[in-house]
């Protein structure tokens, strides 16, 4: 059974977290995404959840990752200004595979910015805003739908990845109102069972991943934003075992990165091919709806970090790359990483989406 | 169960210096713990950064070590989530009062249901002896190479003031007083702050002729004013000693706390 809905996208993300068995939010109010907290704030108390209003940003994401080694699937909500202050327990929250979910609904940076504009501005510090060598998993929704199901799936993404998920939403996602289907029940992927008395963070999967230890179950478990051997001991000073450590936290999010790719082809065959996640999505829409046009191809991706590169593989005749963006371009230099074709940014700062004219006027360009 | 128990044995030998207070701490904590019956897989302890913060590592519960000046902050989302949970913090006074101030004073304020223990040996310890917010006036450190100009904070004024439930001064001299005092916090409801003036041969003692660790444990047991003769004092109208400290329990109230166990 489903039902359908008229909801803003910050209220689709919080019914999302809620749908998810999300059971603790701490944050600190920001535009544009205080909506997700004031819900949260409205509803968790009601089903024996926690809604904690933090004295910072740091202190939101602090509060989280305390919860979510207690076992509850934990969430906070960001924008611009507090995304910057959180960098460094997202740093730990990586160190220690805490999983926990961050809703970033970018505005117009740097600092202050514009607060009520749209922009995505923040899609390189979230890959590599944290210091040292880091990997995590980004979401781009593009319709208010997206906002609900990809919360979903970051928590799900969170809790089988033992990482920080981040949904990378935007302004204009966050604040509009449209149809969403909503459905009585969602997937829920659990965290790897623990293996009692064996070390805290002894892995013996291929895929990096080890069990959780949640607290409260017996098992003893140091947590440290420390290096650390796999019974969760500081161990600081030995090269090989910081090297394998950090090689693993990289990679076990690295290596699944065709698993966890999420996109949509469209007109594999085409010549021309745009690039677009989030808000810009819609114009793209837009431009392949007025067009109708098989040599325009269109990739349309939600997981836009691990970046899934295989996708424009799929894209054989593409002589040209266009990639509207609401920054200078920050996605287009990954895809200039992975392609041998021309790749065509066309960025766009202060809050509006691009025009579907824009875009034409680029597929109209002489080559 | 006697508070050797507690010990994660393992994790044997420990990082502090030699005569580092920090031992004692842990002691009188682990002590006034094991006095609680509580269980072990219902305790967490929480830290930040420092020496004082690398206590929970030796103690055999479920431990989080964060980042600096977080961890009342970590610990309010450990509780929140879990009240069932005693959580207990260990700190410092650069982790807690300088780069933690805030987390600490809105955690009072909250008077969320948790004990902090916070050892003060007025620098920064692991960091090499630079001044901290408690570094006394005048005093050397590595940061402070004219003696420290600035005034130090009353962290148990402040704790009382943010709206504390209990809050408590001792030294490390004073273990038996630590050791009922933490116990007194432990079993209070709302935010308990206990904070103990240690010694820090290393990097305090060194630099302020208090390179014997007896002379400035001696200094600390002198320099303590007990808070009843010192209400007797003011009470009387009689002068109080600038150059002491007030040590006892100085706030016990009952106001509404968050996080309480159901």
């Amino acid at each position: 059974m489903t039902r359908i809905e008229f909801w803003q996208g910050n209220i689709a993300c919080a019914e999302g977290a809620l749908a998810a068995g999300c059971t603790f939010f701490g944050g600190y109010p920001i535009t544009p995404s205080t909506e997700v907290a004031e819900h949260m704030a409205a509803k968790l108390p009601k089903r024996g959840g926690a809604f904690i209003q933090m004295e910072d940003e740091i202190a939101g994401i602090a509060s989280i990752i305390g919860a979510s080694w207690t076992g509850a699937r934990a969430m906070t909500a960001t924008s611009g200004p507090g995304f910057s202050l959180m960098m460094e327990n997202i740093g730990f929250a990586i160190m220690t595979e805490t999983p926990c979910v961050v809703v970033n609904v970018q505005r117009g940076g740097p600092s202050t910015g514009q607060p009520t504009m749209s922009a995505q501005g923040d899609m390189l510090q979230v890959r590599f805003g944290s210091h040292g060598d880091i990997a995590i998993i980004a979401l781009c929704p593009a319709t208010v739908q997206e906002m609900f199901e990809l919360t979903v799936k970051a928590f799900n993404l969170a809790d089988k990845y033992r990482v920080p998920v981040f949904l990378m939403a935007d302004e204009t996602i966050g604040h509009m109102r449209e149809k969403i289907i909503v459905p009585d029940t969602v997937e829920r992927v659990e965290r790897k069972p623990f293996v009692a008395g064996t070390p805290a963070f002894r892995v013996t999967d291929p895929d990096n991943i080890p069990g959780f230890p949640a607290f409260g179950t017996g098992q003893h478990v140091h947590v440290t934003g420390l290096t650390h051997d796999e019974r969760g001991y500081p161990c600081a000073t030995n090269p090989n075992l910081h090297m394998a450590l950090v090689k693993r936290l990289v990679d076990k999010i690295e290596n699944a990165r065709d698993e966890m790719a999420d996109y949509d082809v469209i007109n594999p065959d085409a010549g021309q091919v745009f690039v677009a996640y989030g808000a810009p999505v819609r114009t793209v829409m837009q431009v392949m709806h007025d067009k109708k046009d098989t040599n325009i191809g269109f990739l349309r991706i939600r997981t836009v970090w691990p970046f899934p590169e295989k996708a424009l593989a799929e894209f054989k005749n593409a002589k040209r790359f266009i990639i509207p963006e609401m920054n200078l371009g920050q996605i287009s230099r990954e895809i200039e990483r992975h392609v041998c074709v021309p790749v065509r940014s066309i960025p766009k700062l202060g809050g509006e989406l691009h025009t579907p004219e824009e875009l034409v006027a680029v597929l109209e360009e002489k080559a | 169960m006697s508070y050797d128990d507690w010990f994660r044995k393992d994790r044997l030998p420990h990082i502090f210096c030699a005569g580092c207070g920090n031992g004692t701490i842990i002691n009188c904590t682990l002590a006034a713990i094991d006095q609680m019956n509580w269980k072990k897989e219902e305790t967490i302890f929480v830290s930040g950064i420092g020496c004082s913060s690398r206590a929970p590592g030796y103690i055999l519960t479920d431990s989080l070590h964060t980042t600096h000046g977080r961890a009342i902050a970590f610990a309010t989302g450990v509780k929140m989530a879990k009240p069932d949970f005693n959580v207990v913090v260990f700190t410092g006074d650069g982790d807690m009062a300088a780069i933690g101030g805030n987390h600490f004073i809105h955690a009072c304020r909250r008077n969320i249901d948790m004990t902090v223990v916070c050892m003060n040996n007025q620098i920064y310890g692991m960091t090499g002896g630079q001044g901290s917010p408690t570094t006394p006036k005048g005093c050397l450190s590595s940061t402070t190479p004219y003696g420290c100009a600035e005034t130090p904070f009353d962290l148990c004024e402040l704790a009382t003031a943010a709206g504390a439930n209990f809050v408590a001064r001792w030294t490390s001299y004073h273990v038996k007083e630590l050791e009922k005092s933490v116990k007194a916090g432990l079993e209070t409801p709302g935010f308990s702050f206990i904070e103990v003036l240690t010694q820090c041969p290393t990097a305090f003692g060194r630099r302020n002729k208090f390179r014997q660790v007896i002379d400035h444990v001696e200094f600390l047991k002198s320099h303590s004013l007990l808070k009843a003769k010192r209400d007797r004092l003011v009470e009387k109208h009689e002068h109080v000693p600038e150059d002491m400290f007030v040590v006892g329990e100085l706030t016990r109230r009952n106001r509404p706390a968050l996080g309480v166990k159901p």
